[in-house]
């Protein structure tokens, strides 16, 4: 039986290595946890080749004689006399995953803080000034949806770091998919004012045609999926693009963005699962803003966040301050290495504050206090790596006052530049339904054409009859 | 066995049937199928102007809900209405819960607001961010003897749970022989367009769950409607989607009796008497038929139109629509959800098999497009209160 039972184990481990790398000598390394940067957890080695001596062996969960082990199918677990459950409520004071960071909330270095892949100066400076245009186009943009200029925006306000850092540690054809609140990544990728605004007034320059809500972007140029707004959806797309990319030899990574409300949802499970198990090179970014709209945190999940669901997956996991650019960026390089070298997926959990409202339809006042509000909104991430800046000379007050005038400047022209470009004709409505249009799209198509000449008062203002 | 009448109409379509009907139709320069629409406007049942158009995620509301005393009526939007509907089955069933995301603070769109501060967090409670969840917890608590009311924030959402619903839901009695059911299971979901929701907080998706054996559909067109409705589904003894049509939230106002009422689901009503076209829909479009019906009943040659609100569709009233058709003879049914194989389909189906001999026109569907809810053309992809005239006269004149 044992005999039996072997076999088929070794056969499960060959699985699990030929998944998880190409060659053997690429297997081998998966043996060993990972240790890079600070990664905690480790699991990308084979539960079948896990020895009693691995990090996750039986001390952990306190047992006494960890030399006794069960056979089970896929390895072997280590045999316990006590009778202990881990984890639950009867454990509050379990230890937190602490959080990476380099900068201390004033922008100082932090003696110590180990950087193994630091920003260059003229890096930070881009950071900085990147997350500062970002914050500029989240206050226009905002006002301009609030005066009734298009229907709906979203601010990331208090998470500018943890988007504009880690769009900094990926490489610029790294395929993302974003959840909503990330086009701090577009915007370091080149994505112009004009193309977000574009987007936000749905007119013919955007390339979705205005048949999505604003904000909901995306760029083939720039490797961002469009957004779509179904929650967690996109976390498996990808872990599949990932794979794709480990397919034919890329040296790309898939990456997928999401907030803390979004890891509740099946997807996030199934997504980092797929990505341990078939070894596909996904970095996972979630942003821990505190809330879900409405719905804090610690009404979200009872575990220790998000990151701490990563290692017992099988997925090197990370906790970083997301208020801190310079953490951010040693975290996302890292991983991407990790990711790149081990072909396995890397979860990195960003601690920050939504300083916002969840969009322009949220009034959060409802729901948290101004007190809790002002208290985070203070610790603004662009602040902290711009002191850190000052401190080094690399910035100054009056470049911050240009650049800031300057960002408003080409935000409000792009606009209203945006406002005056027609619409997407109406024919083009009924386009990309499918490839081609069946013969029941042409009818309804043409019948929508007729119609809307024949009432013109109801065609929405800049739609061409075409 | 296929009926006769079945056979009848399948044979008189092809022998005398579509085409004759298109080019009729297009003769009248508005092919009625697929005539097109008109914006549609705001439309409440008594106070039109109520509120400005909704915000797609959030709604805000200046009034928030007070109970009223017993016997007494007030004027509520329809909003309030499922308000005032929850807060009376939280009251008269202390095994019921109210429970979704974000509905501890009161919901995206108020519906929820009060509850929890009167009925606690036990029994009124946030979820996390999982609509499988939710649903697949629903049935559980359902099947345990109690009543869940579960709110997902948008239909659109609703989709990660469709496999609860269809699979579970839907199947729990008949797959156990009746030893399980789940029977205190209504699950709630704004739906319907708003004007500026795109893609995914627009949809309509009542047919996909009227087309699964063992679910119930509902969907309300106005406040009184919507607090009996929902009280209704809260009590049948089979799991209900109920789908609150959110334009109608804060634009529809009237007044709701106080207290507890149901309104029988499977029961159609019909909201104005006609004697030449049956108009026949559901929610917020059953506003525009009666709009479309009232500019009919005003034109040169004036046309009378039948209002038929369908309240549930399954299993929806075929008998009080049939019996309409066999009195107009015309057949126009409406709704947002797109035109092919929603459910439109089914009413014009059915009625062309019971009502074939009486029959003076096709049995028309006007409808959403079949393309996904596109932001910039909604008001061109809504079945607006022109496109619905512009197909009364077709049927009239055809
Ligand atoms: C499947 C699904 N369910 C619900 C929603 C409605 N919704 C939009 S954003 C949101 C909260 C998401 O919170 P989180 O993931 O933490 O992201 P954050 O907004 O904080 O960035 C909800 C519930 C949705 N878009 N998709
Ligand atoms: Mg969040």
């Amino acid at each position: 039986m044992s005999l039996l039972l072997g076999s088929r184990f070794s056969l499960a481990a060959a699985g699990a290595l030929r998944a998880a790398g190409s060659s053997a000598a690429a297997a081998l390394t998966q043996l060993h946890c990972p240790s890079g940067a600070g990664v905690a957890g480790g699991g990308t080695a084979p539960s079948a080749a896990r020895s009693k001596s691995s990090s996750s062996g039986a001390g952990e969960f306190g047992c006494e004689d960890a030399a006794e082990t069960m056979e089970i199918p896929g390895g072997r677990i280590p045999v316990t006399r006590a009778l202990r459950f881990a984890g639950g409520p009867s454990e509050p004071d379990s230890p937190k995953m602490p959080c990476y960071r380099v900068l201390d909330p004033a922008g100082r270095l932090l003696p110590g803080a180990e950087q193994p892949h630091p920003p260059s100066g003229p890096e930070l400076v881009a950071l900085y000034e990147a997350m500062a245009r970002l914050q500029v186009m989240d206050t226009i943009f905002y006002e301009a949806q609030r005066q009734g200029r298009f229907s709906f925006y979203m601010t990331c306000a208090g998470e500018e770091a943890a988007i504009v850092g880690s769009a900094a540690g990926l490489d610029p054809q790294d395929q993302v998919f974003s959840q909503y609140r990330e086009h701090g990544v577009l915007l370091w990728r080149g994505f112009s004012f004009d193309d977000f605004a574009n987007q936000c007034y749905g007119n013919e320059l955007e390339p979705g045609k205005g048949r999505q809500m604003p904000i909901h972007y995306g760029s083939t140029r720039l490797a961002y999926h469009t957004v779509s707004s179904p929650l967690a959806t996109q976390l498996p797309h990808a872990v599949g693009t990932a794979y794709a990319l480990k397919l034919r030899r890329s040296p790309n990574v898939g990456v997928a963005y999401f907030g803390e409300g979004a890891s509740s949802e099946g997807d996030c499970h199934a997504a980092l699962n797929f990505a341990a198990v078939l070894g596909a090179p996904c970095l996972f970014i979630c942003r821990n803003n505190g809330y879900a709209i409405s719905t804090p945190s610690y009404e979200q999940y009872r575990g220790d966040g998000v990151a701490s669901r990563g290692p017992p997956l099988g997925v090197p996991s990370i906790r970083v301050d997301g208020g801190d650019a310079v953490a951010v960026v040693n975290a996302t390089r890292a991983a991407r290495a990790l990711a790149v070298r081990e072909g396995c997926p890397v979860l990195i959990e960003a601690m920050c504050y939504r300083s916002g409202h969840h969009s322009t339809s949220d009034d959060s006042s409802r729901y948290r206090t101004r007190e809790e509000m002002a208290e985070f909104r203070a610790r603004d991430p662009a602040v902290r790596l711009r002191q850190h800046l000052d401190a080094a000379g690399l910035w100054d007050a009056a470049r911050d006052a240009e650049l800031r005038r300057a960002a408003r400047v080409q935000a409000v022209a792009a606009l209203d530049a945006a406002a005056r470009v027609p619409k997407a004709p109406l024919s083009s409505a009924f386009e990309d339904v499918y490839k081609e249009a069946p013969w029941h799209i042409r009818e309804q198509r043409d019948a929508a054409l007729a119609f809307a000449r024949a009432h013109p008062h109801v065609v929405p203002q800049g739609v061409p009859l075409r | 066995m296929l009926p006769f009448a079945a056979l009848a109409s399948l044979r008189g379509i092809a022998a005398r049937g579509g085409l004759r009907a298109a080019s009729a139709a297009s003769a009248l320069g508005a092919p009625a199928a697929s005539a097109w629409a008109a914006p549609r406007r705001a439309v409440g049942t008594s106070a039109p102007a109520a509120a400005a158009a909704s915000a797609p995620e959030h709604q805000q509301s200046a009034e928030e809900p007070r109970l009223p005393q017993r016997g007494e009526a007030r004027k509520l939007n329809l909003c309030s209405a499922v308000n005032e509907a929850l807060h009376v089955a939280l009251e008269a069933d202390d095994s019921a819960c109210v429970f979704g995301e974000d509905v501890a603070f009161g919901g995206v769109f108020r519906a929820t607001v009060g509850l929890q501060e009167r009925f606690g967090a036990e029994r009124v409670f946030n979820t996390p961010l999982s609509e499988q969840g939710i649903v697949g917890f629903g049935i559980g608590l359902a099947a345990a003897g109690g009543t869940a009311i579960a709110e997902i924030q948008f239909a659109d959402y609703i989709f990660p749970a469709f496999d609860q619903l269809v699979n579970e839901a839907a199947k729990m009695r008949y797959r156990s022989g009746g030893l399980f059911s789940c029977s205190g299971l209504t699950v709630r979901a704004p739906c319907g367009a708003v004007g500026h929701g795109g893609h995914y907080h627009s949809q309509s998706p009542e047919s996909y769950f009227a087309a699964v054996p063992g679910l119930k559909v509902v969907m309300p067109s106005s406040p009184a409607e919507a607090k009996g409705l929902l009280l209704a589904c809260i009590r049948e003894p089979d799991p209900c989607v109920f789908f609150e049509p959110k334009m109608l939230y804060r634009t529809a106002v009237e007044d709701v009796p106080a207290g507890d009422y149901t309104i029988p689901l499977g029961v159609a009503r019909t909201l104005s008497e006609g004697s030449d076209v049956t108009l026949v829909g559901w929610g917020a479009q059953v506003l525009v038929l009666a709009q479309a019906a009232k500019a009919a009943a005003a034109l040169p040659r004036p046309i009378s139109c039948e209002v038929i609100d369908l309240r549930t569709l399954m299993p929806w009233d075929a008998k009080a629509v049939a019996a309409s058709v066999s009195k107009t003879g015309r057949l126009i049914v409406s709704h947002e959800a797109p035109l092919t194989g929603h459910f439109g389909a089914e009413i014009t189906a059915r009625i062309a098999e019971r009502c074939f001999a009486r029959l003076e026109a096709p049995p028309l569907r006007i409808c959403g497009a079949d393309t996904p809810f596109p932001l910039v053309y909604e008001p061109l992809y809504l079945p607006g209160v022109e496109r619905v005239l512009e197909a009364i006269k077709a049927s009239a004149e055809y």
